[in-house]
C-alpha cells in the first residue's frame, strides 16, 4: 500500500481561545458581557421593538404587604395540575384584594414545577400554574397590569430531592411584589 | 417612552471566553457497558521531541477509542515493544499480543513553532498500512489533532464517520436559590478542554449549535423573564433575539442555519412553535393550540418540525411542515409521555425522553417503522443529543441528587458516563463536525 500523507492545518481558533494564561476566569472577563450584550441591544435593529417587547419595567423585588395571609407567598400544586386548592385560593384571594385597592402595585407570578420530565416542557407546565394564578387574582380584583409572570419550570427547586416530600414544595407560584414602576409597566394601566 | 435597559443584563451575567475551567469540574469518562467483542488494538506512545512535556497524544486516542466501548487498548506495560515508525512495528510480535491493530506515531515540531502529528495504522493480521495522515497545528491544538487521530482510526476500522474531534455545550448548575450558579460550557466530546462561555444567577437553559459549530442559542434568564440569545462561542459577542412578553423558550438553529425555530408563550402564556429568521427578525407561527407546544426540532432537510404538545392529553410528539397552514401529525403513539425530540443527522431516528414504567428515560423510536426502544436505565435521564455520526446520544441523568452526562450508543449496547466531581451538570448538546 502506497504511503498516503494528508496535510490538514487545524483550525487554530481552538488555540486561540486559550489565551487565558490563568487557569480561573479573570475578573477582566467580566467586560465581555458588555460588549456583548451592547452589542445584542443594537445589531436588533428594527427588530428590537417587536423583541424586547416584554423587557420593560423596573423588576425590583420589594418585600410587599404583611400580615395574616399577606404573608404567605407560595401556592401549592398536586401533580400534573395548575388548579389552586385548599389554603391556596385563601392565600389568592388575600393578595387579589390587597391589590384591587393599591392599583400601583405590581407583583409578578413566578411559576415552578418538580424536576421530572423535560425541561422545556415543564417551563410551559410553570407557565400553565402562574397563568392560573394570574386569572384567580385578576377574576378578584387585580388588573391586568398588575400581574405579570415568569415560568422557571424545574430550574429553581425550593427543595432538593427526589421524593414527594421535595416535589410538593417545588410544585409552585410564588407571588414577589415589585418595585414602584408604574410609568414603566409592561401594559398600560387600564382605569 | 420606553426605557431600554441592556444595562441589567450586564449585572447578572458574567462571561469568561476562553478561561479554563478548574480542576475539580473536569468530566470523567467511566464506561458504564460496552460491547462484548471490542476490537483489540495497541497504541504505542508517539515519538516526541527531547524534552517535550507536552500532551501524551497516544493517551488520548487510547481514552477516546477504549470511552467508545468498541475498542479495548492495549496496556502499555503489556506493549512487546515501542516502535513510532511502521517500518519497525514486527507484526508477529503484536499478533502474539492478541492485537488486530497497531497505531504508531510522531509528534514533530515544524519551523514557525507549529507541531505536526504524523501516525500510521497498521493492520497486524494482513501486515498492511491502512492508512498514514498528518495534522498540523499550533501546540494548543495539539489535544484537537489526537481526537482527529481518533475520527481516522474509528472510521477506518469500523466503517463510521469517527466524532471525537467534536464538541459539546452543557449547563453547570451549583447551589440553591437563591444562591444559585449557571455555567453554560463548551468542551470536547470527551469532557475535556472546557470553556466557560456564560455564568448567571439565573437559569440558563436549552443550548443549541449552529450547523456550523461556531454560535450557541440558549435561553437566560438573567433578566428574571425569559430571553434567547445567539452568541459567538469564540468571541462572546452576543445578540438577544427574543425577549417577548412570557415564554421565550426551546431555540433550535435551523440546518441552513438562518433560522431559529421556538416557542413563544405570549401574555396568555399558550406555548406555541414559532420560526425565527435571523437576519430579518421576521417571525412566522407554526402552531395555534391552546395545549403547550413547545421543545421544537428540526428535519434535517429543514422542511419539517418535530415538537412536543399536549393537545391530547399528556405530552407526545407531532411533526408540522415549516409551510403556514400545515396541520400537525402525531408520531408518538407508545406510553403516555414522550417529549424533547430530537432527530439523527440522516433523519431516521427520533430520540426522546419517555415515561418507562414510572421512570423518564432516553428511548429512539425509528421513524421508518415506528418501532420504539428505552436506551437508558435511569429515573430521571433527560435532554437527549445526538452525535454528528448518529451512532450514540448523550444525555443527563441523575445521580442521587446531581445530575451527571452520560452517553449511550443507539444500539443500547455501550454507555459510558462523564463525571463531574463538584455541581451538577446537564442538557448536553452535542456540536456538529469540524467543518
Amino acid at each position: 500500500m502506497r504511503k498516503i500523507l494528508m496535510v490538514l492545518l487545524l483550525a487554530t481558533a481552538l488555540a486561540g481561545a486559550g489565551g487565558c494564561a490563568s487557569k480561573k476566569p479573570k475578573p477582566g472577563a467580566s467586560q465581555s458581557t458588555e460588549v456583548g450584550a451592547n452589542n445584542g441591544a443594537d445589531s436588533s435593529g428594527a427588530g428590537a421593538d417587536a423583541a424586547n417587547a416584554g423587557n420593560v419595567g423596573s423588576d425590583e423585588d420589594v418585600a410587599g404587604p404583611t400580615g395574616g395571609l399577606l404573608a404567605k407567598r407560595v401556592i401549592y400544586f398536586d401533580f400534573d395540575s395548575s388548579d389552586i386548592k385548599g389554603e391556596g385560593n385563601d392565600v389568592v384571594a388575600a393578595h387579589a384584594k390587597y391589590l384591587a385597592s393599591h392599583t400601583s402595585t405590581r407583583v409578578r407570578l413566578e411559576g415552578n414545577t418538580d424536576d421530572r420530565g423535560s425541561r422545556e416542557y415543564n417551563i410551559g407546565l410553570g407557565e400553565r400554574r402562574a397563568q392560573s394564578v394570574r386569572r384567580a387574582l385578576m377574576l378578584q380584583g387585580a388588573t391586568e397590569a398588575q400581574v405579570s409572570t415568569v415560568s422557571y419550570g424545574a430550574e429553581r427547586p425550593a427543595v432538593v430531592g427526589n421524593d414527594e416530600a421535595a416535589w410538593s414544595k417545588n410544585r409552585r407560584v410564588e407571588i414577589v411584589y415589585l418595585g414602584p414602576g408604574g410609568q414603566a409597566a409592561p401594559v398600560q394601566p387600564q382605569r | 417612552m420606553r426605557l431600554n435597559k441592556p444595562v441589567a443584563y450586564i449585572v447578572t451575567a458574567l462571561m469568561a471566553i476562553g478561561c479554563a475551567i478548574p480542576a475539580w469540574a473536569q468530566l470523567k469518562i467511566e464506561v458504564t457497558n460496552g460491547v462484548a467483542d471490542p476490537v483489540p488494538v495497541a497504541i504505542v506512545p508517539f515519538a516526541k521531541p527531547p524534552a517535550d512535556n507536552s500532551l501524551d497524544v497516544a493517551q488520548v486516542v487510547e481514552h477516546d477509542l477504549q470511552g467508545s466501548g468498541r475498542f479495548r487498548a492495549l496496556a502499555r506495560t503489556q506493549m512487546p515493544a515501542s516502535p513510532t515508525q511502521p517500518n519497525a512495528v514486527v507484526m508477529t510480535d503484536w499478533k502474539n499480543a492478541g492485537e488486530d491493530y497497531i497505531v504508531v506515531g510522531r509528534v514533530v515540531p515544524l519551523d514557525g513553532g507549529n507541531l505536526a502529528v504524523d501516525f500510521d495504522l497498521l493492520n497486524v493480521l494482513t501486515g498492511q498500512r491502512v492508512v498514514g495522515q498528518r495534522f498540523v497545528g499550533t501546540p494548543g491544538a495539539l489535544r484537537n489533532a489526537a481526537h482527529r487521530v481518533s475520527d481516522v482510526v474509528y472510521e477506518k476500522i469500523l466503517g463510521i464517520r469517527g466524532a471525537f474531534a467534536t464538541r459539546i455545550a452543557y449547563v453547570s448548575v451549583e447551589g440553591q436559590p437563591p444562591a444559585q450558579k449557571f455555567q453554560l460550557i463548551v468542551a470536547d466530546a470527551d469532557g475535556e478542554n472546557q470553556r466557560l462561555v456564560l455564568e448567571s444567577r439565573y437559569p440558563l437553559m436549552s443550548p443549541s449549535w449552529s450547523p456550523d459549530g461556531q454560535w450557541l442559542s440558549y435561553v437566560s434568564f438573567e433578566n428574571k423573564r425569559s430571553a434567547i440569545y445567539v452568541q459567538l462561542v469564540r468571541s462572546g459577542e452576543r445578540r438577544q433575539v427574543s425577549a417577548r412578553v412570557g415564554i421565550n423558550g426551546a431555540p433550535v438553529w435551523s440546518p441552513d442555519g438562518k433560522k431559529l425555530a421556538l416557542t413563544l408563550g405570549g401574555s396568555s402564556g399558550n406555548p406555541d412553535i414559532y420560526i425565527l429568521e435571523l437576519q430579518t427578525q421576521n417571525l412566522v407561527r407554526l402552531t395555534d393550540d391552546p395545549s403547550i407546544d413547545t421543545e421544537p426540532c428540526w428535519s434535517p432537510d429543514g422542511k419539517s418540525i418535530y415538537f412536543t404538545s399536549d393537545r391530547a392529553g399528556g405530552p407526545q410528539i407531532y411533526r408540522i411542515g415549516v409551510n403556514p397552514g400545515d396541520r400537525p401529525k402525531r408520531i408518538t403513539f407508545t406510553g403516555n409521555y414522550n417529549a424533547r425530540p430530537r432527530l439523527s443527522a440522516d433523519g431516521n431516528l427520533l430520540a426522546m425522553v419517555t415515561l418507562d414504567s414510572g421512570n423518564y428515560r432516553v428511548a429512539v423510536q425509528d421513524l421508518s417503522n415506528s418501532s420504539v426502544r428505552v436506551l437508558s436505565k435511569g429515573h430521571l435521564d433527560e435532554s437527549p443529543s445526538f452525535a454528528p455520526n448518529g451512532s450514540t446520544i448523550m444525555f443527563s441523568e441523575r445521580e442521587g441528587n446531581r445530575g451527571i452526562l452520560a452517553t449511550v450508543s443507539v444500539d443500547g449496547l455501550i454507555g459510558l458516563r462523564l463525571k463531574s466531581e463538584q455541581g451538577e451538570v446537564r442538557e448536553p448538546a452535542w456540536g456538529p463536525f469540524a467543518q
